[in-house]
């Protein structure tokens, strides 16, 4: 498989007046093609600032990031970030919040507004296109700013926390939507996560970090060995406690509390 | 695809938003004429002093005197005025907020001053403006608009700099530029700021241009605003009033002050 991000001893480290703080060191790790990658880690390790490094946000102390090969600067077109909160913005209506990325990059072309339409369509948000966000459910809201996202064909997708802000039932659902919408676009996603079994449900590797400064302990593969899977049949796999458990042991939580 | 037909509970929900507008604007009306009402008997029994506070049927009457000699004319200058200063304070105030909002360092370096500025008495200011201007409508916009300005850079930028972060992180991530913030995301943000400033800076504008018919109007509601007040009315029927609180004297058949305009009388009106 073709491999479309490379991370080379990303390290990273802030500068505030009463001294520094080592946020991130020396992380590598691989992404491929079509790969769905999650991030875990204890809280405040870092975990989004390595996103926002990613994606060109943020810059980095040390280190290089590769995406098809290419060495990465600024904010690469190639990346769609979605973030906790969905931002939509209450003055325009839905279709306008979903063609805004479009906007910004000057490629408000026809075709890509024909593609935007399909993907309200399919993803059964089309009748509400003229509808402003606060007309919308959460649940609603988070998949129009994944498809505003979208509509700019990353091929790459940084989820961060991009669930957390929604309650249980409709971020289950979300993500299972979600979850869909990835494969059939054929889009790698990387995600960060606090939450280890919605990491387990979505992946096919989970990245574990560290404690500040933050590097990267273990990679675990996910694999259910089943066809059609998605996150709420993964959820019901016997090997789903197992992944959980071992995850769970590498994050080191009851350790800390010690 | 909701517009086929109203349900019966849909219509009830739009009247009763009507319903509720409606009985809103006739609240206000029944206030406004409940104290005028109040105003007018109680004067009239004698309960308020209308040597003090005049009386609606009264306040018609010198209305109707004044309207025959010129009212309208000089309501007219007075609203061109705060208009002219009213939009020029919050255009200038927006463009400074935004070069403010633009530049963090330039920002940082103006603070200390917009804050002496925002603090400085501006009427008092008004013979330096007379000064500087000339005497004349110009003086008059020049303190509309010192009065409203730095309220309003202070205001709206304030507005700007409390855009959601969020919101422009979201922009970032399709790698947005600087304008492209500032006119997608933080100016459409700021809406209500700039409405609400709009609400304050009318009222401020008003303050500016009769602070500065006081000193210097040739026209303008101030001339007649001696007349109305109402130890003074009284006498109208003279033909003749003398404003004792100042050296102004005004002759009421011509409406046109027969003061000297000089910097020194001005100094006693003011003080």
């Amino acid at each position: 498989m073709k491999q479309v991000l490379r991370l080379e001893n990303i390290s990273k480290t802030y500068q505030a007046k009463n001294g520094e703080i080592e946020a991130l060191k020396n992380i590598n790790f691989s992404v491929e093609e079509g790969e769905f990658v999650s991030i875990i880690g204890p809280s405040g390790c870092g975990k989004s600032t390595l996103l926002s490094i990613i994606a060109g946000l943020e810059e980095k102390s040390e280190g290089k990031i590769y995406i098809d090969e290419i060495e990465a600067e600024d904010v690469s077109s190639k990346i769609g970030y979605m973030l906790q909160k969905d931002s939509l913005l209450e003055w325009r209506t839905i279709y306008n919040n979903v063609i805004f990325g479009l906007e910004i990059t000057h490629r408000k072309t026809k075709e890509n507004e024909e593609y935007v339409r399909e993907l309200l369509k399919k993803y059964n948000l089309y009748e509400f296109k003229d509808k402003y966000p606060t007309q919308l459910s959460g649940g609603m809201r988070q998949r129009v700013a994944l498809i505003r996202t979208l509509a700019i064909r990353p091929e790459i997708l940084l989820l961060d926390e991009a669930f957390s802000a929604l309650d249980y039932q409709t971020r289950i659902m979300v993500t299972k939507d979600i979850y869909n919408i990835l494969k059939n676009e054929n889009i790698t996603a990387i995600m960060v996560t606090h939450d280890i079994s919605e990491a387990i449900s979505m992946s096919d590797r989970v990245v574990v970090l560290t404690k500040r400064p933050a590097t990267v302990k273990k990679i675990e593969k996910i694999d259910f060995e089943m066809e059609n899977r998605n996150p709420m049949n993964a959820r019901k796999s016997p090997k789903f406690s197992k992944y959980f458990d071992s995850l769970w042991k590498e994050l080191d939580v009851d350790a800390k509390e010690k | 695809m909701q517009k086929k037909s109203d349900s019966l509970e849909r219509k009830k929900y739009l009247n009763k938003i009507k319903l509720t507008k409606v009985s809103i604007i006739i609240t206000q009306i029944t206030i406004v004429i409940a104290f005028i009402i109040l105003w007018e008997v109680l004067a009239n029994k004698g309960v308020i002093d209308s040597f003090i506070t005049s009386q609606p049927s009264r306040m018609l009457k010198t209305f109707m005197n004044l309207s025959k000699n010129g009212l309208l004319e000089h309501l007219g200058v007075t609203c061109y005025e705060t208009i002219v200063g009213f939009l020029s304070g919050t255009m200038i105030g927006i463009i400074i907020a935004i070069i403010l909002w633009w530049s963090k360092f330039l920002s940082k370096v103006a603070e200390p001053f917009l804050v002496v500025l925002n603090s400085l008495p501006k009427i008092a200011l008004g013979p330096v403006i007379i000064i500087w201007v000339g005497a004349g409508t110009s003086a008059i916009i020049v303190m509309a608009l010192a009065i409203s300005l730095i309220v309003t850079i202070l205001e709206i930028l304030n507005g700007f700099l409390n855009t959601e972060e969020e919101k422009i992180k979201m922009a970032r991530t399709f790698n947005a530029n600087k304008l492209q913030i500032l006119t997608k995301i933080v100016i459409p943000a700021n809406i209500s700021t700039f409405i609400n400033s709009l609400k304050v800076n009318i009222g401020l504008s008003l303050v500016g241009v009769i602070s500065g018919e006081f000193l210097v109007s040739k026209a303008g509601l101030r001339i007649l605003n001696s007349i109305w007040r109402p130890g003074v009315s009284t006498r109208l029927s003279n033909g003749k009033c003398s404003n004792t609180s100042s050296s102004c004297s005004i002759n009421v058949r011509s409406r046109r002050p027969t003061r000297k305009i000089n910097i020194k009388n001005q100094k006693i009106w003011i003080i």
